[in-house]
């Protein structure tokens, strides 16, 4: 099994992601703006679109929902201006820092992997590097962010992460033939 | 002998590559490149099976994958065998097995044999006429008969050892088949740039140009050509060629599923390669170039080892360089078959005779076949074909002009070679949900409108002359690249030499001399449905053809019937008196060929079957030799044995530990939602049973959801952390659905509200303390926290840190003892648990599981949702109409309990049970009844619900739903189980510390 | 697999999404004020025609959000799909017929 899993990291890697403090914001759009604002954008990412500030980065996930992932030493100063710049606005700003686990994952076949697992199209056409989704893993709910040509952040739930790395390795194996 | 009937110089086979296989135990020799069918035909070897009902022995009838009859098992050992391969796609390589199937004790001789003898009590409908009664006979006598009789290959016994892979992949063109049509569409899809995948279910792309050694394309043969094609489509980084690769289902919005497999021709397969791969396209357009086929001829005998398709005799001879026989009749309908015989000439096999059905066959090619010497006998039918495990000749005889059949005349001939014309292979443009059209001229179903964005070219719609096949596909492959915003022109190339297939044809049962009351001329080979059959269904009443096709079974075997369609239509339109066109067609299902279970299963196995979640405690619990449950994804730790306990004396020691001292459990798996924003009171009040305005920041509240008609959906303790925000739990397997509920609500009834949710279930690692020693326990650790009595009273919440950790602490119990809700942040989950358990110890402190957690609710009369309640169950049913809010106006659900039906005196109301013999545990789900003497059906008036026998108080203790419960207290009623009528006392439900002094310490 | 265009994230295959049944079936504004028969209606009673139908879809393993979309029950094409709180739209003839195909 060994020389297999050798064999397959020259293509594709899976790796622990980074810790990173975690908040979901939801609001309407003023709400958004204001995260936004605070979190230091210029204004609301597009649908499915990340944006990224020193030590971090605000994901859209959904209409009215950005997602902020914050490097642990930027994290507390993050947090306070988000709750500054959003504490009259109505909203929900909600810690998730330990819901989800981030995994990297890169390499010339990580597209074929992440086709083993979700019929999303992954060609950097239909993909492009910045673009991040929830979608569904194989059978575990997961965020999918491009980072680069050849490299993907996966989030999922903490419980999920040994299947989900058992997964990739499992289908970086198959994909080499 | 391995050469016997191998012809030097024809054939694309590896002659220097020598491969020896076995087949039923007997070693052969083949090339490679050799299909088992193509090796076997070179070793003389015609009997590949035996038929399905009658054990007829049979060969093989065709070169591809609509092959009937020559099903094999590959493989050996208990795992590794695959039963129903066609012999005709099986590739053979060194150390290949494989075995016939149907017969018994072997293939040359099989005792099942003797159903031929009594065919004449095997009609159609056989199964539904014989086996009916009497019913008694259904499972032990009939059920192991047909069992053991039908079938095909046997199912391998053993847990698959193979890998198989899976891919969803999107592309913007899809073309199924790579023979000529198929290759010039990739070809101009390819060149216009768009994102191409070609998949053929052979081994090499090419499709009849392999055969077909004659027509010219830009001067060269069709197999040279084919061959560029490749290249070029190879070279091409926006084309994927996928061969050994069957497009086998047609799903809706383009989703078409391709089977690829990867190892079946390998001697020795990579280290870890998969058995095959399920591919799941999504495709843009899609060109279908699935070819046609070639239709057998219906007539007595027409299953005999050495009756085979014309063409597949050509393919035999060209692509694999096999004579399928030394001395050959052919009988057609079309002039294809003409071609067949004139290459057989030429590569040294006697034709004996060309039979043509057709009265004045006039075209090129049977001008050819006269100038070459065959004898051509127009006009000219077959009445027989004589011979047992091999033909030896046939009876031809002359069409006379009344329709009837003439004398005949006995022909030696030990192949006989049949084309009743081409079927368009509709099959994926079927499954497409494509509306079928009836060709007048070609007398087959054709493509007509398209149901996806799909398009089908070549021999599948009928067009069959080579150069309007490439036309056609390179056409197809332009527009469908066109369509996806890629322009680009269709190539063209010179063609020469051209046969004309297709001009003719034939469909039905071919007319007889005489009634032929003992003849068996098959339709359907595989399911062995012969044309008296189809007429008899029609005589017995049957008119639509889905009816007839369920009574004789013909078209329902796993070859979808690929040849038997036309002609059981055929046969069917006879019988009733009406035109083909006005019997229809039958639907074609999936899958084209079949797929194995392996390759449906894909990687999702064993671990990766399903997710499995464990909580941060998980590995100190299996440190502990906890026995776990599965709940839901999650897995649970049930109890703790030591010492060897069993579970019942685990149970009385965790619970009784509980009790008097405390206990640590972990309850991280139950769902969270945070619900936040200035609307999240109004919110929470229309959700929930209960009142949320009053609860006060910081204290707690038992929640019950219901669904709007007025049932219990969900249950569990909410905090209030802040005016807008509710730390809301569920149960562990209504996580994901509550929060489903609530954002239904929240989205489609109440968008003006501002709340938002948030699932925060994984956030938190939850650790139950629970015990008189609870606060003990908790108090030096939490950081200074005031948590005595009077600062943190039952039902309460504070914030804070635990061991410098953050922490949402709960004073909540489940188990009717001072109790505390640890919740901090998952990653620290497996810390503070460890340091709780070191500041428990030395308090006897004791570790329990889901099933103490029970025993402990149960003694409390608390419910849990989904064992007492089953969806049917009011609040107030199960003792909860406490917690449903009087003065709300409106939440979800009220407006249903105010329904009659749901406040009737007698429904199913929640009771607590007591047997006289303490020591009898009632079994959970058995119905309760008024008297032990009443009759069979008895009347039921509930059932128990949670049934455990309580260390604490010494004695069983049941919950039980029964009809009016709470007006039977102190009535006995009985629960009847097998021989007797256990007697129990209904109570109330709440068995211990009724008063609840033991929570507000 | 369906491949179902979500108002907010494009098209997306099935298994992302849950159906949520009918569309445009309002919850009574005062449901004590409506009769037993009024709110049985609601509750149970839903059209099943053969034909075009307006559904909800929640792109429940996606952004989350609910949305409403018009879908021929025949054939399982989708003639569009709109946001939630919008009025069920008239569906020409020809987009009806496309569907229908």
């Amino acid at each position: 099994m060994s020389d297999v899993m050798t064999a397959s990291q020259a293509r594709f890697d899976v790796a622990a992601g980074p810790d990173l403090r975690r908040w979901v914001l939801q609001g309407r759009d003023a709400g958004l703006a204001a995260g936004a604002a605070a979190f230091g954008l210029s204004g609301v990412p597009d649908m499915l679109r990340t944006a990224q500030v020193a030590g971090g980065t605000a994901a859209r996930l959904g209409p009215h929902e950005l997602v902020f992932f914050a490097e642990p030493d930027r994290a507390d100063a993050i947090y306070s201006a988000l709750q500054a710049g959003l504490k009259d606005i109505p909203s929900s700003l909600v810690e998730i820092s330990d819901r989800q686990v981030a995994i990297d994952i890169s390499g010339p076949d990580v597209e074929l992997v992440l086709s083993s697992l979700s019929p999303m199209d992954f060609n950097i056409r239909a993909f492009p590097v910045g673009m991040a989704t929830r979608t569904l893993l194989a059978k575990a709910d997961g965020m999918v962010w491009r980072t680069g040509p050849q490299s993907f952040r996966l989030e999922v739930w903490r419980s999920f992460v040994p299947y989900m790395t058992e997964y990739l390795q499992k289908v970086a194996c198959d994909v080499r033939f | 002998m391995t050469k016997q009937y191998r012809i030097p110089g024809r054939g694309r086979v590896n002659t220097a590559r020598r491969v020896t296989f076995t087949f039923d135990g007997r070693e052969f020799q083949g090339y490679e490149g050799d299909t088992l069918a193509s090796a076997l035909l070179a070793n003389g070897q015609h009997l590949m099976g035996r038929s399905f009902k009658y054990h007829r022995p049979r060969g093989v009838v065709s070169a591809g994958s609509d092959e009937p009859n020559a099903l094999v098992a590959v493989g050996s050992g208990p795992a590794l065998q695959t039963p129903n391969l066609r012999a005709t796609q099986v590739e053979i390589h060194d150390g290949l097995v494989a075995i016939s199937q149907n017969r018994f004790p072997c293939l040359k001789f099989d005792l099942g044999a003797v159903n031929t003898l009594a065919a004449p009590l095997l009609p159609a409908g056989f199964y539904y006429k014989t086996f009916m009664w009497p019913r008694s006979f259904w499972d032990k006598v009939y059920e192991p008969i047909i069992r053991a009789s039908a079938g095909l290959g046997v199912a391998p016994t053993a847990p698959d050892p193979d890998q198989y892979a899976f891919r969803y992949e999107h592309c913007d063109v899809l073309v199924v088949g790579a023979g000529p049509a198929g290759l010039a569409a990739a070809l101009a899809a390819g060149r216009a740039g768009a994102r191409v995948i070609v998949a053929d279910e052979t081994a090499e792309a090419g499709g009849w140009l392999l055969s077909d050694t004659t027509s010219r394309i830009d001067g060269k043969t069709g197999a040279a050509w084919a061959r560029e094609v490749v290249d070029e489509l190879n070279a091409m980084p926006n084309v994927r060629l996928l061969t050994r690769c069957t497009a086998f289902n047609y799903g809706p919005h383009n989703m078409v599923a391709l089977n690829e497999r990867l190892t079946d021709h390998l001697a020795h397969p990579a280290v870890g390669q998969p058995k095959e791969r399920l591919w799941q396209v999504r495709a843009k357009e899609v060109v279908l170039a699935a070819g046609a086929l070639e239709r057998p001829l219906v007539f007595d005998g027409n299953d005999r080892p050495g009756v085979m398709l014309a063409t597949a005799a050509r393919t035999y001879l060209n692509r694999y360089g096999v004579a399928c026989g030394r001395r050959a009749i052919v009988v057609t309908a079309d002039d294809a078959a003409y071609r067949v015989a004139l290459d057989l000439k030429d590569a040294g096999v006697t034709v004996a005779a060309i039979a043509d059905l057709r009265p004045a066959p006039d075209g090129a090619l049977v001008a050819a076949a006269i100038r070459a010497g065959i004898t051509v006998l127009p006009n000219t039918t077959i009445q027989r074909a004589h011979g047992l495990n091999r033909v030896c000749s046939v009876e031809l005889a002359q069409l006379l002009p009344d329709g009837s059949v003439g004398k005949g005349h006995q022909w030696r001939a030990d192949l006989v070679l049949m084309s009743g014309g081409f079927t368009p292979s509709v099959h994926m443009f079927s499954q497409s949900r494509g509306k079928l059209v009836f060709d007048e001229e070609l007398g087959v179903y054709v493509p007509g409108q398209s149901a996806e964005r799909e398009r089908s070219a070549g021999a599948c719609r009928g067009v069959y002359r080579l150069d309007r096949v490439l036309e056609d596909g390179a056409r197809a492959g332009a527009e469908a690249a066109a369509a996806t915003g890629f322009d680009g022109s269709a190539p063209q190339w010179q063609t020469g030499d051209l046969d004309e297939p297709g001009r003719g044809g034939f469909a039905g049962a071919l007319p007889r001399r005489g009634k032929g009351l003992r003849a068996m001329a098959f339709v359907d080979y595989q399911n062995d449905v012969t044309a008296k059959d189809v007429k008899l269904a029609v005589r017995e009443g049957f008119r639509s053809i889905e009816h007839i096709k369920r009574y004789t079974t013909t078209g329902m075997a796993t070859d979808q019937g690929k040849s038997s369609n036309v002609n059981a239509l055929g046969i069917a339109s006879e019988a009733l008196g009406r035109p083909v066109e006005k019997v229809g067609l039958t639907t074609f299902r999936p899958p084209f060929t079949p797929v194995t279970f392996g390759a449906f299963a894909g990687h999702a196995r064993e671990f990766l079957f399903d997710p499995v979640r464990r909580t941060a405690a998980d590995g100190w619990a299996r440190d502990r030799g906890a026995v776990f449950e599965d709940v839901g994804l999650w897995q649970r730790a049930r109890y703790f044995p030591i010492n060897g306990e069993d579970m019942e004396a685990a149970v009385r020691r965790e619970c009784l530990a509980t009790r008097s001292a405390v206990g640590i459990f972990d309850a991280s798996t139950l769902g969270k939602i945070e619900v936040v924003g200035p609307d999240a009171a109004t919110f929470m009040n229309r959700m929930y049973v209960n009142g949320w305005t009053k609860l006060a920041v910081g204290r707690c509240r038992y929640g019950l959801l219901c669904r709007e008609n007025g049932f219990v959906y969900d249950d569990g303790v909410v905090g209030r952390v802040a005016a807008d925000r509710f730390h809301v739990t569920t149960t562990t397997g209504g996580a994901a659905g509550v929060l489903n509920m609530m954002e239904d609500y929240l989205q489609t009834e109440w968008p003006d509200l501002d709340v938002w949710l948030t699932s925060t279930s994984e956030e938190w690692s939850v650790i139950a303390v629970q015990g008189p020693l609870a606060r003990k326990v908790l108090a030096p650790l939490v950081d200074g926290l005031d948590i005595s009595a009077e600062a943190l009273p039952h039902m309460s919440m504070a914030e804070g840190s635990i061991c410098g950790v953050p922490m949402r602490l709960f004073r909540v119990s489940f188990t009717g003892e001072l109790g505390f809700e640890v919740n901090v942040p998952s990653r620290h989950g497996r810390r503070i648990w460890d340091a709780i358990w070191a500041a428990g110890e030395p308090h006897g402190m004791t570790p329990y599981g889901t099933e103490t957690m029970h025993v402990l609710r149960a003694e409390k009369g608390y419910i849990v949702v989904g064992q007492e309640t089953d969806g049917t169950a009011t609040p107030d049913d199960v003792g909860c109409g406490w917690a449903v809010s009087k003065v709300k106006k409106d939440f979800v659900g009220k407006r249903s309990l105010a329904l009659p039906a749901l406040k009737a005196p007698d429904r199913l109301q929640l009771v607590g049970l007591l047997t006289l013999d303490p020591s009898e545990v009632l079994e959970e789900g058995t119905q309760l009844v008024a008297r032990p003497d009443e009759a069979v059906p008895m009347h039921k008036l509930g059932h128990v619900t949670s049934s455990y026998f309580s260390a604490t108080l010494g004695h069983s203790i049941a919950l039980a739903m029964v009809a009016g419960g709470r007006a039977r207290m102190g009535e006995t009623l009985y629960v009847p189980v097998e021989g007797r009528s256990i007697p129990v006392k209904v109570t109330n439900p709440v068995f211990y510390d009724v008063e609840g002094a033991r929570l507000n310490v | 697999m369906l491949l179902i265009r979500c108002p907010y994230c494009g098209d997306r295959a099935e298994i992302e999404y849950a159906n949520a049944g009918e569309a445009h079936i309002v919850r009574p504004a005062d449901p004590m004020a409506v009769s037993d028969e009024e709110w049985a209606q609601y509750l149970y009673m839903r059209d099943n025609p053969k034909g075009l139908i307006a559904e909800r879809w929640r792109h429940s393993h996606g952004c989350g959000r609910f949305f409403n979309a018009i879908r021929d029950t025949r054939t399982d094409r989708f003639v569009m799909t709109y946001e939630m709180g919008q009025p069920r739209p008239t569906i020409d003839s020809e987009a009806a017929a496309e569907a229908a195909r």
